[in-house]
């Protein structure tokens, strides 16, 4: 009851309306893929289910990435990492999975380990072939990383370029690390090849759906939590932060700890983000520490509009649904668009798409009241 | 010594021509030793084999080594020596010519007594060789088999070896032989030992430690220390040839970074394309050399310092035009700045692949800047040095820059306390214009230097640009010295941590303590302190 | 019960309590000996200052003499190289961190004003009312009617009722300041730091300004930095003058700006 009231109590318009339709998407798509027949003008194909079901992922972890930036100002150019592990979590769920009827058909170690020629499970291994363990590490490992990383950063009051260039340094580590083979993750290769998922089939059109409709309720539920945490006493603070540190800790707040909170909250979204991915692309591998991945989910954030969460969730989608597009019509293009699309946002765009168009609705809105003030973002110091 | 083939190939000519008489005449001399050997008696073989060994003739290893080979052959009609080919044709044992018709031949046989001979033979033929370069392997040869019989082909060959070096290690050779041995006396052994811990080595230590447990105590006890002593010695230079690459690493670094680090100094911002500017230096170096193929292909040895200000000019261009853009509009945000500049690599990147192809562009490196010479144990290459002077030269020019000229001066005020500058009236943002352009020449600088070490790719940049930044976060801003201790610091680590962790492990600790450093000192190494800095 | 280690290693000597002098335990604020230098230009040298419970003292000096390092040193910001920093006679200000200070008692208001420019005035003061600080205490916290009568009572004494739905941001300079003190009053703090409050002020403002400082000093003590000698006049209080990061003069205004040397660095002649 308290939490429903936490959760619910501060959604305003375009939360309920965002909410809404993910709602129908989330019963509908799968609906419209499994029982609409192919030939029909309502069907939806299973590889956009397939898609659509990634940029929910894509979503969440622009949700987890806009919590930080958006309302704590805290640049993360390692989020990929946080997305990364929790999908190597999962992915280490699904290999184990596969048992015996891998390549090799080692009843318990995973081909690449056979290939490697070792013997027993390593220890990182051990309790995966467990689906609540591996959820359980999803949550705890990203957690943990953001936990022990924020808790230094920011007790030493690493900010600004520093902090956002720590950040890169630690994902580029992570990729690095887990290219090597003995680390024990699948090196170059990842992990893949996957089988099933709780006994289900994962390449089975239903599976796809049921966790496209997963990821949207993750989506919801994430947005719930983000919008609650930041329309909170709590959330106010983190904003104060954002735009004048020293006064907030002046004012007797313990600003380290509520951004480590904040920290640790948004990397656990982003891991459990990339455990819905890993189940729906097929693959995981040390590509998705690379830094500009990262760097990529900050555009789609930026294009959304940060500090709006919804928006957050919407950059994502539009930013991949034109990657897609892109990369099909003009392969070529694709990094141009790209880096004109940082430019543009920067300089042009600084409330992302979302917050120009509430500033715009409000200021027609409401004319008799001063237009609302400064832009997000702008630095206090 | 500087190693060219054409001037090892002269130098071997001419050594051969001085201290070697006229083959044709050792030919003559050789001509009744061959001829011995068309015989059935083994004895007379054997005999034959050593005698051509020592005579210096150049028909001598191709002979025996036939021998060897069971591919001499002789006519039983007049005797005649030949050697079979591998392709199953014959030539003359006596001049190498090819013969039409060997008619019946029956091979030239071995036993045992003549293996041994032919043995010791190749041993003190190579050992006597023209070639300085396979007189040299022979003597190495000799040290790691350590075969007694080589002995006195190794006396003769060090009477007459005339090249230092190559003597030293005949020597060392002899006294391989002469410590392995267990008739030699125990004073000789010792003093054997001795020169070979002069050596001091790896293979000198296998040496020393494979002396058999039935050597006299003594000796035992020489070996024993000498292998502690090059042991030490190895250690030594060992670390000091690592602290070299890591010197030449720490340059690399240096070149990239320290653009980064005037433009993070005095604009509080990260240029994300920085690396971009480093790939466009080494494209431009590309292009300089293209044109010079065609236009002036006898400039080519020059090429570089064509590219070098052309690359400046070119990056710092780019850099103004960044800077007046985009940069300028994002003043006081130096987030959004990091992302438009992001944005600004992905755009060259791109564009730097569509224009030159997405694969490895081939760069030519000038031949003063190949080859390797050796200063003890270290060895040291040509271009890794050239990076080192070129790296440090670029750091005392800009050092001297910011410190002498009045454009200096206005970005070290712009760097200490911006609002205060502007106030005074300096430009400020001209002053960001040129700096921006300047760390960005030098951006282009790098790539030149670079281009000489790594694939020109339109991803050449974006190898350089974490560990860049690594060494501006390190080093602290603001402070040219700090670039400088902290890309130094960074590539000794990185090369000296990498025996023992590995290439990418050595890389991993370093970022970590790099991430575990940043906490101690939020500021880097040499941070500005004072209130102007909040 | 716990044992104190000291008592277990050293039975025979009793725990030694650190014994201040009395000037020290009677005293508010007791600066002693406090020197910090930036790259080896000193901005604080030997500085010694003590502020008594209940009074209000006006600090003045010329710009570089360390009135804001003063400052800074005090709240935590920057950290002594030497010297004593106590508060309220027992707690040793130079081991903790601005926020330990903060929740301690001690406000204070930057020389420029800083306040939350995109929240409303009314968080703006809400933020700084005394309440839960924790993270979990923050997440869950309602605002209670406790807390938005005391909301009330602090915008009604800086006079910014009327905007409570405005966004910091868009307030007027003098606004912004008073908003700040406002949110100084909501701390309740046992000191206020006051760094140029009437910088930027219209001739009324600053007299408002200083009316509202006499106004808090009858139940805080503050310690007000300020270059404005007809504000100072205005409020009628010990003045201490810094010169080059130490004590130039000290006393009532009149001392002080008789005093040859305050003339000779400060006042002009």
């Amino acid at each position: 009851m308290m939490l429903t009231r936490f959760l619910l109590e501060k959604i305003d318009r375009t939360g309920w309306i965002f909410l809404v339709l993910l709602a129908l998407a989330a019963v509908m798509v799968p609906v419209l893929n499994l029982a609409v027949p192919p030939g029909s003008p309502f069907h939806v194909s299973n590889t956009a289910v397939s898609l659509w079901g990634k940029y929910m992922t894509y979503a969440l972890l622009a949700l987890a990435v806009d919590l930080v930036w958006g309302y704590c100002g805290i640049l993360s150019l390692g989020h990929g990492a946080f997305f990364a592990l929790g999908g190597y979590a999962m992915g280490m769920y699904l290999m184990r999975q596969i048992g015996p009827r891998g390549v090799y058909s080692h009843p318990i170690l995973p081909d690449f380990m056979v290939f490697l020629n070792w013997k027993e499970l390593p220890l990182t291994w051990w309790g995966f072939s467990s689906f609540p363990y591996a959820l359980f590490m999803v949550a705890l490992v990203p957690g943990l990383l953001a936990f022990v990383f924020g808790w230094f950063a920011f007790r030493s009051r690493v900010t600004g370029v520093y902090l956002s260039i720590i950040t890169q340094a630690l994902t580029y580590a992570l990729m690095l690390a887990f290219f090597r083979n003995d680390m024990g993750f699948g090196g170059n290769n990842g992990l893949t090849d996957f089988k099933d998922i709780l006994g289900f089939n994962i390449q089975s059109q239903t599976t796809r759906a049921v966790l496209f409709s997963l990821s949207v309720v993750a989506l919801m539920i994430g947005y719930l939590l983000a919008r609650a945490i930041v329309t909170s006493k709590a959330g106010k603070i983190l904003i104060a932060v954002r735009d004048a540190e020293a006064r907030t800790r002046f004012l007797g707040y313990r600003v380290e700890h509520f951004k480590l909170f904040v920290w640790t909250v948004s990397a656990v979204m982003a891991g459990i983000a990339g455990a819905l991915y890993v189940p729906q692309v097929g693959i995981i591998n040390p590509s998705e520490f690379s830094p500009a991945n990262s760097i990529e989910t900050i555009v789609w954030v930026a294009v959304g509009g940060r500090g709006t969460l919804v928006g957050a969730a919407l950059g994502a989608g539009i930013v991949n649904f034109a990657k897609s597009w892109f990369t099909g019509a003009f392969p070529q293009g694709w990094l141009f668009a790209l880096g004109g699309l940082f430019i543009v946002v920067t300089l042009f765009l600084p409330k992302g798409i979302l917050g120009t168009f509430t500033d715009w609705w409000k200021r027609r809105g409401e004319t008799r009241e001063p237009p609302a003030g400064k832009a997000v973002g702008q630095p206090a110091e | 010594m500087i190693r060219r083939p054409g001037l090892v190939a002269l130098l071997a000519a001419l050594l051969t021509v001085v201290l070697l008489a006229p083959p044709s005449a050792r030919a003559q001399d050789a001509a009744p030793l061959i001829q011995r050997m068309a015989t059935e008696t083994f004895n007379d073989i054997a005999g034959a084999v050593a005698a051509l060994a020592t005579s210096g003739s150049p028909r001598a290893a191709p002979v025996i080594e036939a021998l060897r080979d069971n591919r001499l052959v002789y006519r039983q009609a007049d005797r005649a020596v030949f050697i079979r080919e591998a392709s199953g044709s014959f030539v003359s044992a006596l001049t190498g010519e090819p013969v039409t018709d060997a008619g019946t031949t029956r091979p030239v046989r071995l036993n045992n007594a003549v293996r041994r001979a032919i043995d010791a033979a190749m041993g003190a033929l190579t050992l006597m060789n023209p070639d300085p370069a396979r007189r040299a392997a022979a003597a190495e040869a000799v040290f790691k088999s350590r075969d007694a019989s080589a002995l006195p082909a190794l006396e003769q060959a060090i009477g007459q070896e005339r090249d230092a070096r190559i003597r030293i290690l005949m020597e060392e050779a002899r006294a391989a032989v002469v410590v392995a041995s267990p008739e030699a006396n125990e004073a000789d052994r010792i003093t054997a030992i001795g020169v070979i811990q002069r050596r001091g080595d790896q293979d000198a230590l296998r040496m020393l430690g494979s002396l058999p447990a039935t050597a006299p105590p003594r000796v035992r006890e020489a070996a024993e220390s000498a292998s502690v002593a090059i042991r030490r010695t190895l250690a030594v230079w060992e670390a000091v040839q690592n602290v070299w690459y890591g010197l030449s690493l720490g340059s690399v670094l240096l070149l990239a970074a320290i653009g980064l680090a005037i433009t993070f100094g005095v604009m509080g911002v990260i240029n994300m394309a920085h690396g971009e500017m480093v790939m466009i230096g080494a494209y431009t170096t590309f292009v300089v050399q293209q044109v010079l193929r065609t236009m002036a292909p006898g400039l080519m040895d020059v090429s570089l310092f064509i590219a070098l200000p052309m690359a400046f000019l070119v990056a710092g261009a780019i850099g103004i035009a960044i800077e007046r853009l985009i940069i300028r509009h994002l003043y006081g945000r130096p987030l959004e700045t990091l992302l438009a500049t992001w944005g600004v690599s992905l755009v060259l990147q791109q564009a730097v692949r569509s224009w030159f192809g997405p694969t490895n562009r081939e760069v030519t490196t000038p031949s003063w800047m190949s080859g390797s010479f050796e200063v003890g144990h270290l060895a040291i290459t040509a271009n890794r040095l050239a990076i080192i002077i070129f790296a440090a030269m670029v750091f005392a020019a800009l050092l001297l820059f910011l410190k002498r000229t009045p454009f200096g001066l206005q970005t070290r005020a712009v760097t200490q306390n911006r609002r205060m500058a502007g106030a005074m009236g300096i430009r400020t943002n001209w002053v960001d214009a040129f700096t921006f352009g300047l760390g960005s020449g030098i951006a282009g600088l790098a790539g030149v230097a670079l281009s000489q070490i790594d694939n020109v790719s339109p991803n050449l940049g974006q190898g350089y640009i974490i560990d860049s930044f690594m060494v501006v976060v390190f080093g602290g801003v603001g402070n040219l010295w700090g670039t400088l201790v902290g890309a130094m610091t960074l590539g000794i680590a990185n090369k000296l941590l990498e025996p023992y962790a590995g290439a990418v492990l050595g890389k991993i600790l370093l970022l970590v303590f790099i991430i575990l450093f940043i906490q101690k000192r939020p500021r880097g190494l040499f941070a500005l302190k004072g209130r102007a800095v909040e | 019960m716990l044992i104190d280690p000291m008592d277990t290693q050293l039975p025979a000597e009793p725990v030694k309590a650190i014994e201040r002098p009395q000037i020290v335990t009677q005293s508010l604020l007791y600066l002693d000996g406090v020197s910090v230098s930036f790259d080896g230009f000193r901005a604080i040298n030997n500085l010694s200052l003590i502020i008594a419970p209940g009074e209000m003292r006006a600090i003045i000096g010329p710009n570089g003499a360390g009135k804001t390092t003063m400052m800074d040193i005090i709240t935590g910001k920057t950290k002594p190289d030497t010297g004593d920093v106590i508060f309220a006679g027992e707690v040793d200000l130079t081991r903790l961190d601005e926020t330990a200070i903060a929740n301690l008692g001690i406000g204070c208001k930057f020389q420029k004003p800083t306040v939350f420019e995109s929240h409303t005035v009314e968080d703006n003061v809400d933020m700084a009312v005394k309440a839960d600080r924790t993270v979990f205490g923050t997440l869950f916290q309602r605002r209670s009617a406790e807390i938005a009568r005391r909301v009330d009572e602090i915008l009604g004494i800086v006079r910014l009722g009327d905007h409570r739905k405005r966004l910091a941001g868009d307030l007027s300079h003098g606004q912004k300041q008073w908003l700040e003190i406002g949110m100084l009053l909501a701390q309740d703090p046992k000191l206020l730091l006051v760094d140029e409050p009437a910088a930027g002020m219209t001739d009324v403002e600053t007299a408002a300004t200083a009316d509202l400082l006499k106004d808090i000093a009858k139940t805080h003590s503050v310690v007000v930095v300020e270059h404005d000698m007809g504000f100072i006049r205005e409020l009628g209080v010990k003045v201490t003058c810094l010169h080059e990061g130490s004590v130039l003069a000290e006393g009532s205004l009149d001392q002080v700006s008789s005093d040859e040397r305050v003339i000779e660095v400060y006042l002009g002649r």
